[in-house]
């Protein structure tokens, strides 16, 4: 590996636009304004290529540069128009349904085998990315904003106009929602094997 | 009762665990809870297994690096 850095032509940093494209377009679902964004967010790395460190790689300094784009947007979209969609204050009664009367959970959360090497096969990510497009839209964007952008809460609530425990609610929604949604879709549960005395029909 | 946390209590801690410090009392109700909960140990690893998976994302690569 080379120590010496040196500043990214367009050309090499034109290559991290589809990567950008996808990181973009899962928070903010809509493709023009993520493509806005990549196309902004490389515009600004080819003007400051000069300034790049070479510390990170090329890919993590434009997904940094690409976060701020992400988050001007995202301001841009909440200043003008006021979120309506979801219930103000969010109480979280739905997430009810996930437990049973007595507080246990509805569905248990089963062993997933080896998860780690989930994150080595391109489907699991098409996997998570339908589970995460089976949420109400600021759920996902709260969850997204935390764990793809690594904003902090407060950040989240700023953003999503929300009270910090409103935010807390979305988040662990998010967490029960998609957790359930990727055992059911990817994790199967392991081979238990047919109902005993079941009769095929 | 912090103390005698349910599944549903317990899993709310866990999850805002992860977006800010729990006081000692939640993190003493919660070891309490998880140390004899399957359930509740299975869906904290679920959970930082989803903040992982987020950092991964889009994954594994279509050849344009290396």
């Amino acid at each position: 590996m080379p120590s010496e850095s040196s500043a990214p032509t367009p050309l090499e940093l034109e290559r991290h636009r589809p990567y950008l494209l996808r990181f973009a377009l899962l928070q903010l679902r809509d493709r023009g304004a993520a493509e806005d964004a990549v196309q902004d967010a490389l515009l600004a790395a080819i003007q400051s290529a000069a300034r790049f460190a070479g510390q990170s790689s090329v890919r993590t300094w434009l997904v940094g540069i690409l976060k701020h784009k992400i988050i001007d947007t995202i301001r841009k979209a909440s200043r003008e128009r006021p979120p309506e969609s979801e219930p103000a204050n969010d109480a979280g009664e739905d997430l009810d349904l996930f437990f049973a009367d007595d507080g246990h959970f509805a569905e248990i959360p089963e062993t997933w085998t080896s998860p780690e090497r989930s994150l080595e096969e391109r489907r699991f990510f098409e996997a998570l990315e339908r589970c995460l497009h089976a949420l109400p839209k600021n759920t996902a964007s709260a969850f997204t904003m935390r764990e793809l952008m690594g904003l902090e809460t407060e950040e989240i609530c700023k953003e999503l106009g929300i009270s910090t425990s409103n935010c807390w609610v979305m988040l662990y929604r998010a967490r029960l929602s998609l957790r359930a949604c990727l055992e059911r879709t990817w994790f199967q549960p392991g081979p238990t094997g047919p109902g005993r005395g079941e009769i095929p029909g | 009762m912090i103390f005698r946390l349910s599944c549903k209590e317990a899993s709310r801690l866990i999850s805002e665990g992860m977006d800010r410090r729990l006081s000692l009392t939640e993190r003493i109700g919660l070891r309490l809870h998880v140390g004899i909960c399957d359930a509740c140990t299975r869906f904290t690893s679920q959970v930082k297994f989803l903040r992982d998976a987020l950092k991964a994302y889009p994954g594994p690569n279509d050849r344009e690096e290396r």
